[in-house]
């Protein structure tokens, strides 16, 4: 896990989408938002949590892996960018590749675009626009110490599994302490859906 | 003050300069070229493309929106346009913003803006533009047609609680010194009057007894009717602040809401029934011997009769009214009573009711019965709707009151401000009515002729046929606005006034703190203040010398005066202060005053015996009864993304997007499927919503949020039922069903600007979230 990162923390979203109107403002996709908000048990629950790019490391993230014009750079800090507009060639491999469902293709440019982690901001000890809004505390930005000061007893996980591959991420989801276990269901921290365990 | 060099100092006078910046701080080198922060580090891009030509100032500001008030940067380009925002750490928010915060920058420059008067002879006719001297001219041999020919009452102004103080304080001044009619309202009174009639009675005093950092100190929270996610969303990181601390929560509401789905205790009761619920919450505090008798003794009036009424709502019977488990009661009672420290925060949800104040005597009642009154984590508060809601009854705004709070029945309090008003107290009319009862008057033609200042009755007004015919029937109507709401397009005259970024003054959130925007742009051309506007009608009425204000400062400084010496005491506010605290909650009687964020840490109310005024609560039933053909309730309520009566957010694509109509939110147990029009009936019409298909509201209740005008206005269907003692409207209540409909009325779509509404067609890397009908933010079922 990187120094400072963001942390979600699906059980204080409130679905305001915050977060997507922050992400819209960024300087470096303006008018284009980078996260998504799922809801998880719909039509029983108001319950929500926010996707940004989870920032993968495993041993590189998977999208960058599959990068066939080697677009997308990964920062020596383990920052994922967005793909670079002069290599990108908006073959969507990457939208394909990522297990969390996040980099988006603009059919015009044939460009990629995703979370960069406000690479602007962060670059300049500011946090990311999302998690500067977020009226909540649901994308926390700092390290583990400052959320675990903040949040006593906060448990996270950084690594999530999908059948049969696991992977580590920069970005931290925080998880019910008393379900932790490693690595988590892949994608969404879920332990638990409509009472039966879903953990395998 | 910051010490980023790209905040603008407010305090400099004249426009912005757009010179070059000072040098920051940064190193260059460690920017990503082509960012902005490399360009606010100085660095040039390897294109040649100067720092210099995009340089940008940020004007620390306010948020226009709700009475949270959080602070925020404008970002204003080297035009001198605002084009943007940045997150400002202020105490009340601590950089965080709501959606509605983040894109509230972009009706500044919207293409939609007003910028010329707009006038027309009579309703037949369309509007044409026209100079201010034309428009001024018209209003003015109108409003003196009218009261020369049907006497000074026959002429009505109605403001606005999103106004600033400045501005309220003169629409009161304006009508009983420039227009000298009785007939003054605002449209707070659709906000938190209930909550201040309610505080006036125990207190003595309108306002929030404690501050939101005390929220973070409670050991319990009680939220009662208030969706605090959506209406408040840079709130909710109090409430799970104190959650993080370990507090209980408790939420009161008959929908499962964002804040309730985590509550240890959520009581989802029927809309209407909540003085019921809280006199049995204070049957089994008294029960269980959990009264604090030994505060109650020194601090409090009226405590026998209140426990007397008590008794008689056991909790079986409460349960019973309310809908709910007895359990619920009995536990909300002993968490509650039992805490170290608790508060309680409420909102619209108790006081829009035709017994609102009572709902909040009743919650007032249970603070003071446990103790749990003016310490660092135990109190009350209201939360406030508009941004002004507030400040804007606190000068004179409203019906029966002067500046600094003063009653205008109360004869030294008359004597008062004639004195600094400079007129004879016999030219001082007396009070007038409220809103609805002003549109009601206008419906009987006893008000021939209205201004209305920032304020959508078309759209937040019940039993909107009534409304319609109210204003239909006025003989002149004119009403400033930046955009064209509804009801402006009902007018005459339509004056194109500024926005929040476009002048300066003061608002007063919900903790009644006060707080300074500033100007980050000047108006468009031909856009004038609501302050010029005001005071150039009182010259051409013939009362110029007195309102002979340059700007909002100078009215600032007469409203200190003005307020001195009252309980809404404003006199050690300056401008200057503001800037340099970030906020001074009144009162503050003098410039070294550091302000009362919590009242009563004295033990002692603003009544003259000092002790709180406790009053007996009776539930009632709902004014709209409920019969075979009107089995459910019907409550209204708002949406995240939008506004009040969204004039001014459903101008804003990314709101838009993320809300486009509203909905009718149902129970499963109705056989409906999700996004199936039903058809929503009461005794005052019917209209067609998307269904919202979700287990989160109680099956006997209806939700519809009220953004909307006809054909989907959740205000269509409402009913004008008030209040006796606040004349709030009944807005969370009444009696309605549900049928299958053909299809739904669409709203036409609000006009859209480009670059606000539609973003370039993005591939989205999994399908869309939502389902193609349902609003964001609610859980939605397809399940029948
Ligand atoms: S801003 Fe925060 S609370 Fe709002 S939707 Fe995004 S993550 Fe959730
Ligand atoms: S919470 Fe209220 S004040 Fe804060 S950004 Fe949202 S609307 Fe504005």
């Amino acid at each position: 896990m990187m120094g400072r990162t963001i942390f979600i923390d699906p059980g204080r979203c409130i679905g305001c989408q915050a977060c997507v109107s922050a992400c819209r403002e960024c300087d470096s996709h303006r008018g284009k938002s980078m996260i998504h908000l799922d809801y998880t048990d719909e039509g029983r629950s108001v319950a929500s949590l926010p996707t940004v790019c989870m920032h993968c490391e495993d041993p590189v993230a998977p999208c960058a892996e599959v990068c066939p014009a080697d677009a997308i750079l990964v920062t020596a800090d383990g920052v994922v960018q967005q793909a670079d507009t002069t290599r990108c060639i908006g073959c969507a491999n990457c939208v394909n590749a990522c297990p969390f469902g996040v980099p988006k293709i603009d059919l015009q440019a044939k460009l990629q675009m995703k979370c960069n982690l406000c690479y602007d901001r962060t670059a300049y000890g500011l946090a990311p626009m999302c998690a500067t809004v977020c009226p909540t505390g649901a994308l926390f930005y700092g390290t583990v110490e400052e959320l675990q000061a903040e949040r006593p007893g906060v448990q996270v996980a950084d690594t999530f599994v999908f059948g049969e591959s696991e992977v580590r991420t920069g970005v931290a989801m925080v998880v019910p302490a008393d379900k932790v276990q490693w690595p988590v269901p892949g994608g969404l921290p879920v332990v638990e859906v409509n009472g039966k365990d879903v953990r395998r | 003050m910051t010490a980023d060099p790209r905040v603008a100092d407010p305090r400099a006078a004249g426009p912005r300069a757009a010179g070059p910046r000072a040098a920051v701080p940064l190193d260059p080198s460690l920017a990503p070229p082509g960012t902005r922060a490399f360009r606010d580090a100085g660095g040039i891009p390897a294109d040649q493309w100067h720092a210099d030509q995009n340089g940008e100032t940020l004007v620390p500001t306010h948020c226009c929106f709700c009475g949270v008030q959080c602070g925020m940067y404008l970002r204003v380009d080297r035009a001198g346009k605002v084009f943007g925002v940045e997150p400002r750490n202020h105490d009340i928010n601590r950089m965080r913003l709501c959606p509605k915060g983040i894109n509230a920058y972009q009706q500044v420059n919207h293409p939609d803006r007003l910028t010329a008067p707009l006038m027309r002879r009579s309703r037949e006719e369309d509007f044409r533009e026209v100079s201010w001297d034309e428009a001024l001219d018209f209003t003015v041999a109108e409003i003196k047609r009218i009261q020369q020919t049907y006497g000074n009452d026959a002429f009505g102004l109605l403001g606005g609680a999103s106004l600033f103080s400045e501005k309220t304080y003169l629409v009161g001044k304006f009508a009983r010194v420039a227009l000298k009619s009785r007939h003054v309202d605002y449209n707070g009174r659709l906000c938190m009057v209930s909550a201040a009639g309610a505080n006036k009675l125990a207190f003595g005093i309108d306002r929030a007894g404690n501050p939101f950092s005390d929220i973070l100190l409670t050991d319990c929270l009680l939220i009662a009717g208030s969706n605090v996610g959506e209406c408040f969303p840079v709130m909710t990181q109090y409430v799970w602040g104190a959650r993080d601390r370990g507090a209980s929560l408790i939420v009161i509401d008959p929908r499962e809401t964002a804040i309730a789905r985590t509550a240890d205790i959520h009581v989802a009761l029927k809309p209407g029934t909540d003085s019921a619920f809280f006199n049995a919450v204070l049957n089994v505090v008294i029960e269980e011997g959990l009264t604090d008798e030994t505060y109650l003794a020194a601090h409090a009036t009226g405590w026998e009769e209140v426990k007397a009424k008590a008794a008689e709502y056991p909790p079986s019977r409460s349960a019973e009214i309310c809908g709910v488990p007895a359990e619920q009661i009995v536990q909300v009672a002993r968490t509650f009573a039992r805490a170290p420290k608790a508060m309680a925060w409420h909102a619209r949800g108790i006081e829009h009711h035709s017994q609102g104040v009572e709902n909040c005597l009743a919650v007032i009642n249970l603070c003071a019965a446990t103790g749990h009154i003016g310490k660092p984590g135990a109190g009350y508060g209201t939360i406030t709707g508009q941004g002004n809601g507030q400040g804007g009854r606190e000068h004179g705004q409203k019906s029966d009151l002067l500046p600094g709070g003063r009653s205008i029945a109360n004869e030294e309090h008359r004597r008062q401000i004639c004195e600094i008003w400079g007129i004879e107290e016999s030219e001082l009319p007396p009070a007038g009515t409220s809103m609805m009862e002003m549109v009601w008057q206008m419906r009987r033609r006893e008000i021939r002729g209205l201004i209305g200042i920032c304020n959508n009755p078309f759209v937040s007004l019940p039993n909107y046929k009534v409304v319609k015919e109210g204003y239909d029937t006025t003989e002149f109507h004119a009403q400033f606005d930046f955009f064209l709401s509804e009801t402006a397009a009902n007018a005459h005259v339509v004056f194109p006034v500024t926005t929040w970024a476009e002048d300066e003054g003061v608002m007063a959130n919900a903790e009644a703190r006060v707080v300074k925007h500033n100007k980050a742009q000047d108006p468009p051309p031909g856009v004038r203040t609501d302050t010029w506007v005001m005071c150039e009608l009182a010259r051409r009425l013939g009362a110029g010398d007195k309102f002979a204000f340059a700007g909002s400062r100078e009215v600032f400084d007469e409203l200190r005066i003005a307020s001195a010496g009252t309980v809404n005491d404003y006199y050690g506010i300056t401008y200057e202060r503001l800037e340099e605290t970030g906020g001074i909650a009144w009162p503050c009687p003098s410039i070294d005053h550091p302000g009362t964020p919590r009242l009563f840490e004295d033990g002692r109310t603003y009544h003259p015996d000092g002790k709180i005024h406790m009053q007996v609560v009776d539930w009632h039933p709902p004014m709209d009864p409920y019969d075979d053909e009107h089995p459910m309730s019907l409550t209204t309520g708002r949406t995240v993304a939008h506004f009040l009566s969204g004039n001014q957010t459903r101008r804003l694509g990314a709101l838009v997007e993320q809300t486009p109509r509203p909905w009718a939110e149902i129970h499963p147990s109705h056989g409906f499927r999700n996004g199936e029009p039903v058809r929503v009936v009461t005794r005052r019409g019917s209209e067609v919503f998307p269904a919202l298909v979700t287990e989160a509201i109680r099956p006997d209740t209806v939700f519809i949020p009220y953004h909307w005008p006809v054909p989907t206005s959740a205000n269509a269907l409402t009913i004008d039922a008030l209040d006796p003692r606040s004349k709030i409207p009944e807005y969370k209540v009444c009696a309605c069903r549900i049928e299958h409909a053909e299809k739904i009325d669409e709203v036409p779509a609000p006009p859209a600007a480009p670059g606000h509404v539609a973003y370039p067609e993005t591939q989205v890397s999994r399908t869309d979230p939502l389902p193609p009908t349902a609003p964001q933010g609610r859980g939605t079922s397809e399940r029948s």
